[in-house]
């Protein structure tokens, strides 16, 4: 990466002072480059290193911010290891993610090949796609639970013109994760074909004549050619999806918020939508229990570092294969 | 002949499936929110417009303090936009452009940044927040925002290409300092960049939950989004009143994008296959 910058000018001549005073020397010389690189630096330091190095350190203390801390050891960890709960929402999450990813990456490739056909109207279409992405996820989650409501919800009317009994979607430990990771779906499926269309439209067009005149069918040039060209792009969406699909946690919050019956911060019946971020959330700012808090988010942490190296091999090891 | 423009047709069919996929929720929350709760229970549902919005959004103001809440949300936008594309470009442009003693290590330490996830900071960036007075402000949420590695790393890629180091050179013989050449000579041509990464930057504030949920812990002073999710949370018998909420919270963004978006969509493509 920094092998492609261009030469820039130089400002002065490196330094040929001696050492001690060429430090110094750097920062009369440099002053107005480090000024205007430090804001980032600054804000980083304050608002991100120092809060993660004090969670870590939270991570093995009893807090519920406001008393004294107490060291606790690994008792937090210890804690989380029997704790069902947790495992019920890393379990959500895991499903969620897969039941959203799986068909959203499907489906955008398709839609990038479709758009890559040199059909009329392509920036047309690649706005509506791109439209879900910046909606308001609070306003559609709403509108998702509205449209997946069981009494006055659109599927189950339509579900009953059909004469098919209506059917609990917000309350069943199933249809819960459908509609979330539908949810999830709709809104990011457009944005992975505009990324997979990027990377369509750089493919050599010679590599698809020669296919067609060693006479390949169209699946077959799909995934002799296609899949293999896009590896790094399908890499990138792959960790993308599951870096945020780890970290689900508007859906549910206000899927469920809206059930005065129940906490909102439970992830609703039988918590079967409480997925990691969202318990997180509960015990940290629900409950006031910082350090347990703490050990949770670095225990998501470690699970997306983990899951993260075992797909990226995964999509490397596929494509090797397929290639 | 024929069967080519079968084929064209067959596309485009599939093409527009996915596009009503895609804006059928639109529509659906303004059908919902321009009817009465009563006509969502009937069977079959009404499936068009009513005449009901004006008086849905009235029930919205008389539940939320929704013009209030808007204001909070406008001004963290607008104002993390401007530091943004003020500290993001000034930062990029000077990673773009000059060599200085550490210069590689400090662009390391902005990549590396990348792979904290936010949850790890949340409770500490609170506890901060109470400590230095800040919870329950705007300041809260646009001040920790006002720059970040994404928009520096994708403005160093944009600068590279776009502003010649020659132009820079110039400027420096004309006798302007680093600031002036970044003012006078980056700024004008990095316009489209910055139209690009501003919008994103605005939509990104917008429609920010998470931390606002937290932060903002006066349930009378929330940003937009805050005060939807309450809306929702206490008055979810009154359906089509909860709908004109939410179609006021999207409509703004969706009219700004579409509007705006033509060249941006094409210009996120470049800037992925240039990073």
């Amino acid at each position: 990466m920094t092998d492609t910058r261009t030469t820039p000018p130089r400002e002065a001549p490196p330094g040929a002072r001696p050492a001690a005073g060429r430090r110094r020397g750097a920062l009369r010389t440099y002053w107005p480059h480090y000024l205007a690189i430090s804001p980032f630096y600054v804000l980083f330091l304050v608002f991100g290193l120092v809060p993660v190095l004090f969670s870590l350190y939270l991570a093995f203390q009893r807090w519920d911010g406001i008393g004294d801390m107490q060291f606790v050891g690994l008792r937090n960890f210890e804690f989380l290891v029997k704790d069902s709960t947790f495992w019920l929402s890393l379990y959500n999450t895991f499903v969620i993610w897969i039941m959203s990813t799986v068909p959203m990456l499907f489906l955008a490739l398709v839609l990038a090949v479709l758009l890559n056909s040199k059909v009329r109207f392509t920036s047309v279409y690649r706005i509506a796609y791109f439209i879900p992405n910046v909606t308001s996820l609070v306003a559609i989650a709403i509108v998702f639970g509205a449209v997946f409501s069981t009494n006055q919800g659109l599927i189950n009317a339509i579900l009953g013109s059909l004469h098919i009994g209506a059917v609990p979607w917000l309350s069943n430990e199933w249809t819960i994760k459908l509609v979330i990771a539908s949810l999830i779906t709709w809104q990011w499926t457009g944005y992975n074909a505009i990324l997979y269309l990027a990377g369509l439209q750089a493919i050599p067009t010679e590599m698809y004549e020669a296919a067609k005149i060693d006479g390949a069918g169209p699946v077959q040039t799909f995934f002799r050619i296609t899949v293999p060209q896009l590896r790094p792009i399908i890499l990138f969406t792959v960790v993308v999806s599951t870096i945020n699909g780890m970290q689900t946690f508007t859906e549910p919050q206000v899927l469920f918020g809206g059930n005065a019956s129940i906490n909102p911060n439970s992830g609703g019946p039988g918590q079967a939508g409480l997925t990691a971020i969202l318990y997180f959330y509960r015990e940290a700012f629900s409950n006031n229990d910082y350090g347990y808090g703490a050990a949770i988010a670095w225990a998501v942490f470690v699970v997306i570092l983990l899951f993260t190296a075992i797909n990226w091999r995964l999509v490397q090891r596929r494509d090797k294969g397929a290639a | 002949m024929t069967a080519t423009r079968v084929k064209k047709l067959a596309l485009h069919l599939a093409l527009l499936a996915g596009v009503l996929v895609s804006l059928f929720p639109f529509y659906w929350t303004a059908v919902m929110a321009t009817n009465t709760t009563r006509d969502m229970y009937r069977t079959p549902p009404k499936l068009v417009f009513g005449p009901e919005l004006f008086s849905n959004i009235a029930r919205v103001f008389e539940n939320i303090d929704f013009m209030g809440s808007l204001l909070n949300t406008v001004i963290v936008a607008c104002s993390t936009t401007v530091l943004v594309l003020f500290f993001d470009s000034l930062a990029a442009f000077t990673f773009a452009k000059y060599k200085f003693p550490g210069h590689r290590a400090l662009f390391g330490v902005l990549l590396l940044t990348f792979m904290l996830p936010a949850q790890l900071s949340l409770i500490p960036q609170f506890v901060i927040m109470v400590n230095i007075g800040w919870v329950g402000t705007v300041k809260a949420l646009i001040i920790p925002a006002a720059a970040n590695a994404f928009g520096i790393f994708w403005m160093r890629q944009y600068i590279q290409g776009a502003v010649p180091d020659d132009l820079i050179a110039a400027a420096r013989l004309d006798g302007a300092g680093f600031f002036r050449q970044y003012w006078n000579v980056a700024l004008p041509i990095i316009r489209p960049g910055l139209a690009f990464l501003g919008i994103f930057t605005f939509i990104g504030a917008w429609n920010d939950y998470a931390w606002p949920l937290i932060v903002m812990t006066d349930p009378s002073n929330v940003t937009l989004q805050v005060a939807l999710s309450q809306l929702n949370t206490s008055h979810n018998t009154d359906f089509s009143m909860v709908m004109a909420g939410a179609l006021l919270a999207i409509a703004p963004l969706v009219v700004v994008f579409a509007v705006f978006a033509r060249g941006f969509v094409a210009d996120a493509m470049k800037g992925a296959l240039r990073g």
